[in-house]
């Protein structure tokens, strides 16, 4: 199977993650939300897949590069 | 006696109430729609406290003098004190022909009696108006609280630059330097304000009293989508249509969400908008944050000198937030200074919006020039990032482009969003800061360059 890393896009807070592992996901589902800039950014999910991985938690300072999520498809 | 029979009612007009209505609007808006709160609620009520008749808070005192050029004696005296009086209407009747009210407002007091004999140039009588005149051809004496602090903040050019400082320790250039290109951006969108200033001009094609070039001018800075800006330009050029520019340009910047997506869409393939971008930039290092504040003050004021007062205070904002040994003055100017100075401009800009001003033909043209300004500005960002893909490898996404209408953050959010859309994978957010914030200075320059025309 292949993997779709999804990677932080932007520096920021991270606010709620929406996902767990093990859950079945569409293209275009929010898996977590940033705070940069004043402003809240929905991360999406890019392929239908299952979440087989999460690395970030609410209130974790996060940096462009570091994962968010892993999705198996 | 002593003001105790005396109330708004008889001086209140239909047109006062339609103002109320429109300010009701703005305030509800602002509260229960969270449309713009922080802009909306004060304008709101400005606009309130100015079409309450005889409140005061935004008056004007002007002296009406012998404008005949010659020695005349006073017939008769057509006017009675405190009375309402419209633009022409006759004040008094000279031997020597008749002195008309230049600008609609009240009589404070008449200065003369039937047969008294005058000097040309001698004050015949005072009048109270909440009209923006001319100040070269009616100079004015602000009477109201609001009116003091419009003169003084705001035509006095001190208000807007301050609103700049504070912008510039709010704004992140790192985008920007991180992709220069994305200036060509932020310049193309400038085009708005360019077509919106000639389209205003040709509008004398077709109605009789259309718009000098000053106001022209203050009509296509509406399209730089920087309130601050418009708002200085127009206090230079044409004071007497800063409500309608003011909030033509608050107005659209609100509603950059509904403006911009039709015309992105338009403009572009579903294919262009999928395009990816990665959303790692380089590294911008502190000392190239702290050197390009400087260097652009040096360089813009050099070759645009009227922008001197706007780009200069973003550009020291800017310095007291990227330098770091001046937090104390960046955390005031981010929060506590801007915060004050909102308040003094909203108020002012909402008292501004007296029926007399704003119920006027010219006012929907403004408004719609404005959105004109705004559609093209977005358009040619657009079409600019189409244009820059033919000549290179690396493509960009060209919604991009749309970001370059200023409108900070509100454009490059727009952006974000419709290209997650287009592709979930995609982050433009910094992609589109890049051309927002260059966005920003150009309209000050643009600003400036009308200023060193026109002004």
């Amino acid at each position: 199977m292949a993997q779709e890393i999804i990677e932080v896009p932007l520096t920021g807070k991270i606010t709620s993650v929406e996902v767990k592992v093990g859950d079945k996901v569409k293209e275009g589902d929010v898996i977590c939300f940033i705070e940069s800039m004043k402003m809240e950014n929905p991360i999406l999910d890019p392929v239908d897949g299952t979440i087989v991985q999460i690395n970030v938690t609410p209130e974790q300072i996060v940096k462009p590069g570091e994962t968010i999520a892993i999705i198996e498809y | 006696m002593f003001g105790l029979f005396e109330s708004g009612f008889q001086l209140f007009s239909w047109g006062n109430a339609l103002m109320l209505l429109i300010g009701g609007a703005l305030i509800y808006l602002g509260i229960a729609k969270k449309m713009e709160p922080l802009l909306l609620v004060p304008i709101g009520f400005g606009i309130l406290l100015v079409n309450l008749p005889l409140g005061g808070l935004m008056d004007y005192e002007l002296q009406i003098t012998n404008t005949t050029g010659v020695p005349a004696k006073v017939i008769s005296i057509e006017v009675d004190e405190t009375s309402k009086i419209g633009e022409n209407d006759v004040i008094l009747q000279l031997d020597s022909g008749e002195i008309l009210a230049p600008i609609y407002g009240r009589i404070k007091q008449v200065e003369v009696s039937p047969g008294q004999e005058v000097a040309p140039g001698e004050i015949v009588a005072t009048m109270i108006t909440t009209a923006q005149t001319d100040q070269a051809r009616l100079p004015t004496k602000p009477m109201g609280l609001l009116s003091r602090i419009f003169a003084y903040g705001i035509m006095w050019q001190v208000i807007p630059p301050l609103i700049f400082l504070c912008l510039g320790a709010l704004t992140d250039f790192g985008p920007m330097i991180a992709n220069p290109k994305t200036l060509l951006l932020g310049a193309a969108a400038q085009f708005g304000v360019y077509f919106a200033f000639f389209a205003a001009l040709a509008t004398n094609l077709f109605v009789p009293d259309g718009f000098t070039i000053a106001e022209a001018a203050s009509i296509g800075i509406i399209g730089g989508a920087e309130g601050p800006t418009t708002i200085y330009v127009t206090s230079f050029l044409a004071p007497h249509i800063i409500g309608a520019t003011a909030v033509a340009c608050y107005t659209y910047m609100a509603l950059v969400p509904i403006i911009q997506p039709p015309i992105i869409k338009l403009l572009t393939t579903k294919t262009e908008r999928a395009i990816y971008m990665k959303p790692q930039m380089r590294e911008v290092a502190s000392l190239e944050k702290i050197i390009f504040p400087l260097i652009t003050a040096v360089i813009v004021i050099l070759f645009v000198p009227m922008s001197a007062p706007l780009i200069g205070m973003f550009m020291v904002g800017n310095l007291f937030m990227t330098c770091g040994v001046t937090d104390r003055l960046s955390k005031t100017a981010q929060t506590t200074l801007i915060d004050i100075l909102t308040i003094f401009l909203t108020l002012c800009i909402g008292a501004t919006m007296t029926a007399g001003n704003f119920l006027q033909p010219k006012t929907l043209l403004v408004l719609f020039l404005g959105v004109v300004a705004f559609a093209t500005a977005t358009a040619a960002g657009v079409l600019m990032a189409k244009l820059m893909n033919l000549f290179s490898k690396q493509k960009i996404n060209p919604m991009i482009g749309a970001a370059g209408v200023s409108a900070v953050p509100m454009a490059a959010r727009v952006v974000q969003v419709m290209g997650q859309k287009a592709n979930p994978k995609n982050f433009l957010l910094m992609h589109a800061m890049g051309p927002n914030v260059a966005g920003a200075i150009g309209a000050a320059i643009a600003g400036g360059v009308f200023l060193g025309m026109v002004g």
